[in-house]
């Protein structure tokens, strides 16, 4: 599996960032290195094995439906630089 | 000094806490100039707390210094896990584990600088405004990473000092052995995880550092358990049986022949009977599936960091998406850059079968031999890192890839979230040289039990 060019921009379009030519040209060759290094796990036999989502057994964990305090409007505001009016103040949507 | 002995002596009022809080923070600051293991230094907090404790010194920690990796969240103090995408956070709230600590009288001296959101194994990854930490051996030398200001300043510190800590891959085992001293990382689930910026969430786990097993034991089990707020923490009793077998993994011990001897030697005075065991999937599969894993889980942990609400905020000139992307690419290092990719690579259609979810049954295959061999042992031994602690100048050329073997020992134990301690085991060249046991999960009392037991205090 080749990571050219073209497949990092999209990537990186994907997860929101933007790349200048120069960390895309270093990145190329990086990225590949490792994605060859990771090739050794085709040769792993994982016929009829489970993917382990945790090392561990983890069980559904509810809490009571209870009405608990929740932080103030002050608080949840607090470190945002971006606000107008008691709201946070976010980017034009369209 | 140990903390039970500490925490007497100011029961007894033989210490004055007020004033040996400031005579800690004073020490901390000068160490600090030099050495830069705090990316910041609670002052204000301390002396609050310490104020606290000389009123009621009741507490299993009181007065005891403790220092806190950046990535854990403490109300009203900068909290950014050493990224400029959260330089300048505050949290409104204060981690679990945390507040454990302080509900027992510990004094909360700080936070340690780390790589960004743990993305490291020397502690050179770090984001815009702080400094790399040097290692308390040799100035030319990192502390290992990620926790590497916790190492640092634990070995460093003349005083008594404790440091929270969190592995991901191997954060805790790598900075102790390069810097000297103890790291504990308990079994997955043990510790709540409420209140740290993850990383990997399947993979998180806070552990402490300190100077000695015992102090190391003493602050496990006053942070350990079960919390609503983090759903995948556990209740457990856990067995505190004297390990009788132990085994070396051979291929962990396929390293320079200066360490192997060192920890052989050290086996040896300790009275250990070991024999040899191999890991073979381990050693073959164990960093690609880790890799995988955690990038994926990375790539997503890390989608909320889009310059709203809180961290880097920049001028709302663009729409939308581009407002976010152009934050996340100023606030992100290369490294995580490097690391979204991936993961989104890993996780997208058409990859996911054969990346993402190779690994995850690549890790439970890497469990089933971890199982099969504790049917024999109940502690396996390595060394903690297959090299001494490197030069900056020799970090520096290294590729990532590169970077990402050196954590070829410490990456199975933790993909597979089985408790393990790095302590001393000698010395080569006059640099620290850690050594690994590694028990089954919930068998974290054993680790401590078997070095206890064994007089390695």
């Amino acid at each position: 599996m080749e990571c050219n060019q073209s497949l990092i921009k999209k990537l990186a379009k994907n997860a929101r960032i933007n790349l200048s030519e120069k960390e895309l040209k270093e990145l190329e060759p990086e990225l590949n290195a490792i994605l060859e290094n990771f090739k050794i796990l085709d040769k792993a036999e994982t016929k009829r094995i489970e993917p382990a989502f945790h090392p561990i057994e983890i069980q559904n964990t509810m809490r009571d439906d209870i009405i608990e305090k929740s932080l103030s409007q002050e608080q949840t505001l607090k470190n945002a630089s971006l606000k107008k009016d008691g709201y946070f103040k976010g980017p034009k949507v369209v | 000094m140990q903390i039970k002995e500490f925490v007497a002596k100011v029961k007894s009022k033989e210490i004055d806490i007020l004033d040996y809080t400031s005579k800690v923070l004073q020490e901390l600051e000068k160490t600090n100039n030099e050495y830069h293991y705090l990316s910041n230094i609670s002052k204000e907090l301390a002396l609050y707390l310490a104020k606290k404790v000389s009123k009621d010194p009741s507490g299993k920690l009181a007065g005891v210094p403790i220092s806190v990796k950046d990535c854990i969240c403490i109300k009203g103090l900068e909290t950014s896990a050493c990224s400029t995408i959260l330089k300048g956070y505050k949290p409104v709230f204060t981690a679990t584990v945390v507040n454990k600590l302080i509900k027992e009288g510990a004094i909360i001296v700080g936070k340690t600088i780390q790589d960004e959101f743990g993305f490291g194994s020397f502690c050179t990854n770090i984001g815009n405004g702080f400094s790399t930490p040097l290692n308390p051996f040799d100035k030319e030398r990192c502390c290992g990473g990620s926790s590497g200001g916790s190492a640092g300043i634990t070995k460093k510190s003349k005083n008594l000092h404790i440091s929270i800590a969190e592995s991901t891959g191997g954060s805790i085992a790598c900075p102790a052995s390069f810097c000297g001293i103890v790291g504990f990382t308990p079994t997955y689930g043990l510790l709540s995880r409420n209140g740290l910026i993850d990383y990997g969430s399947s993979l998180d786990k806070i552990g402490p550092m300190a100077k000695n097993i015992n102090d190391c034991q003493t602050i496990f089990e006053i942070i350990k358990g079960q919390d609503i707020k983090d759903p995948t923490s556990k209740f457990k009793i856990l067995d505190t049986n004297k390990p009788k077998t132990f085994a070396i993994i051979k291929e962990a011990f396929e390293v320079d022949s200066g360490i192997k001897e060192i920890i052989l030697k050290k086996l040896s005075n300790l009275g250990f009977e070991t024999k040899e065991i191999s890991l073979p999937y381990v050693k073959k599969y164990a960093i690609p599936a880790y890799y995988i894993i955690s990038m994926a889980e990375a790539s997503t942990n890390l989608a909320k960091f889009c310059g709203l609400r809180y961290g880097l905020q920049m001028d709302l000139k663009e729409k939308y998406n581009e407002y976010f992307s152009k934050v996340r690419s100023q606030g992100f290092s290369k490294e995580a850059k490097r690391r979204i990719l991936i993961g989104t690579f890993a996780r997208m259609a058409g990859y996911r079968d054969a990346y993402y979810l190779k690994a995850l049954k690549v890790r439970q295959k890497i469990i089933n031999e971890y199982k099969k061999a504790f049917k024999k042992n109940e502690i396996l031994i390595s060394p903690s890192m297959p090299i001494l602690p490197p030069k900056f100048t020799e970090i520096e050329k290294l590729a990532p890839i590169d970077t990402y073997q050196m954590d070829q020992l410490t990456v199975g134990p933790n993909l597979a979230g089985l408790p393990h301690i790095s302590i001393n085991a000698g010395f080569k060249e006059e640099l620290p040289i850690g050594m690994m046991l590694i028990g089954d999960h919930f068998n974290d009392n054993s680790i401590f039990t078997a070095l206890g037991e064994y007089g390695e205090n």
